[in-house]
């Protein structure tokens, strides 16, 4: 496996591998967000349930 | 049924009547149409030919940003003051009652850009052949831009921000009516039959006509709800 | 039936679901990787450029197939009520939007070498960014209005007439392109497809869809809370785990 020609890909390394970059990216965020916002909701909901239990 | 042609052909005229008090409303759209063609000319310099070539598209656009600008008027007055409910409620089938408002609306926006649009068409230093197309493409051309552009009045009623978001939501489908109906002027300058052309805006303009309104109604009832 | 309609039912189903879906799209992806970068050979014309196709054209599907389900999930909201449903569009949407700017983002980088401009106003590009431009409006739409119950019907009447305008816009884009287009540019050239080439393509795809129905399913979830939050299901589970 010639690695030099793998990264250089003829030559047209930057858009390829641009490409798949941005593509990595993309899977990236839409797998981070929805995660950290369920870190944020769950807190949120925990926080107005204390509140509900206090001001019973 | 006899009913219902009158109650229709007193919608008509009660929104036509209605429009023509605030003639600001009606006016507005149709001067930015002249400002905005105008102003291509004064951004590009004077140069015939290219005036010549872009000006279908110019003047199409322009038609477009007319359209969106005046759209707010269609349902948001009568939605204010409750008879947009009542319209809601009454017997009339509400689709009919939609298409009744829109064919009021596109008499007073639409058809006037149609009428001015030699004016322009002189402007942009098209030749006098393509006048007769570029007004047939509008002709047939406004109406579908003001369907379309219910059902995006509709779905934005009484929404803050409506004004942009009903062009954000709204242009992208306007592009078909745009290809076709500025293709049409740009094919008769270059001598192309313009057959095809027409017979789409006229199948376009069927679909819309039979679809949209009803699409409307919907929209409205949710927006009412 | 109402069993699968219901929040906590779907919950806990889309809870269990997600890691073994995330498990089958790791391995499509390995191996749509491994065989569209190492084992697929170089092609006649475009050497390695091409590769890039198994990313653009995987995007440029997903981007067309979520607005479809999305536009059919709106439909149902509207017709049977089903809160699922609208939960389902809703988080259909910024997904599908990411894949449309995949697609497009891609779609330049091809293009830059094949036709020396970072843009061109190739038919399946213009197509794409109408596409995106409706996305947009989408979730505009929806961020635009309060009630989620309204924002839901109103979007879903919104992809309904956008779906339907889609193969228009598809038709009309085509059309202008052929007549515009000078012939030196082709098609961003999907080359003619060897075996070789069409094992990771679809590979790709697949590894896409799984993705995206992983990702909805997170989505879901946390709307799911959101809504369900005066329930008494939520409040135990909050309570439960820490």
């Amino acid at each position: 496996m010639n690695w030099q020609e793998f990264f250089t890909m003829g030559g047209y390394g930057l858009y390829v591998w641009g490409s798949y970059g941005i593509a990595a990216l993309i899977l990236i965020l839409n797998l981070y967000l929805p995660l950290r916002r369920r870190k944020v909701v769950r807190q949120r909901l925990r926080e107005f349930l204390h509140l509900k239990e206090q001001t019973r | 049924m006899p009913r219902l042609f009158k109650a229709i052909g007193r919608l008509y005229w009660r929104d036509l009547t209605v429009a023509l008090r605030r003639s600001t409303d009606i006016l507005t759209p149709l001067v930015f149409f002249v400002i905005v063609v105008s102003l291509f000319p004064l951004g590009l310099g004077p140069e015939p030919n290219t005036l010549r070539t872009i000006a279908p598209g110019v003047i199409w656009v322009g038609a477009l940003l007319a359209t969106m600008l005046s759209l707010n008027r269609l349902f948001a007055n009568d939605y204010v003051d409750g008879t947009l409910e009542q319209m809601a409620l009454a017997p009339y089938p509400l689709a009919l009652l939609v298409l009744t408002k829109i064919a009021a609306h596109w008499t007073l926006t639409g058809l006037p850009l149609v009428l001015i649009s030699p004016l322009l068409a002189v402007q942009m230093q098209l030749p006098e052949a393509a006048f007769r197309t570029l007004t047939l493409s509008l002709l047939l051309g406004t109406p579908i831009l003001s369907l379309l552009g219910a059902v995006g009045a509709a779905l934005t009623l009484g929404l803050r921000g409506g004004g942009v978001l009903v062009s954000l939501l709204v242009l992208p489908l306007y592009t078909p009516v745009l290809i076709f109906g500025a293709g049409s002027v740009a094919g008769v300058l270059v001598g192309i039959d313009t057959g095809a052309h027409f017979s789409l805006l006229g199948a376009f303009l069927a679909l819309a006509l039979t679809f949209l309104p009803w699409a409307t109604a919907a929209a409205l009832r949710v927006s009412l709800d | 039936m109402h069993k699968y309609a219901s929040p906590k039912f779907f919950y806990v189903l889309a809870g269990q679901l997600v890691p073994w879906i995330a498990t089958i799209t790791i391995v499509l992806l390995l191996a749509g990787l491994y065989l569209g970068l190492f084992v697929a050979p170089s092609d006649y014309q475009q050497g390695e450029s091409y590769r890039i196709m198994f990313v653009h054209v995987p995007a440029a599907w997903m981007s067309m197939f979520i607005y479809v389900l999305m536009a059919g999930a709106g439909a149902v909201a509207l017709v049977w009520n089903i809160k699922l449903a609208e939960i389902f569009a809703n988080s259909c949407a910024p997904i599908g939007a990411s894949f449309t700017f995949l697609a497009l983002a891609t779609g330049s980088l091809w293009g830059k070498p094949m036709w020396g401009t970072w843009w061109a106003w190739d038919a399946r590009l213009t197509s794409e960014l109408i596409l995106f431009f409706l996305y947009i409006g989408y979730m505009a739409l929806q961020a635009s209005i309060d009630d989620p119950r309204r924002a839901a019907r109103a979007a879903a009447i919104l992809a309904l007439v956008g779906v339907v305008n889609i193969p228009v816009i598809h038709f009309s884009v085509e059309w202008w392109n052929t007549l515009h287009q000078p012939a030196s540019l082709g098609k961003v050239g999907t080359p003619s497809i060897h075996p070789s080439m069409l094992a990771p393509l679809l590979l790709m795809a697949f590894a896409f869809k799984t993705f995206f129905a992983g990702t909805v399913l997170l989505r879901m979830r946390n709307e799911i809370l959101e809504r369900e939050r005066h329930t008494t299901w939520v409040t135990e589970m909050l309570e439960s785990k820490p």
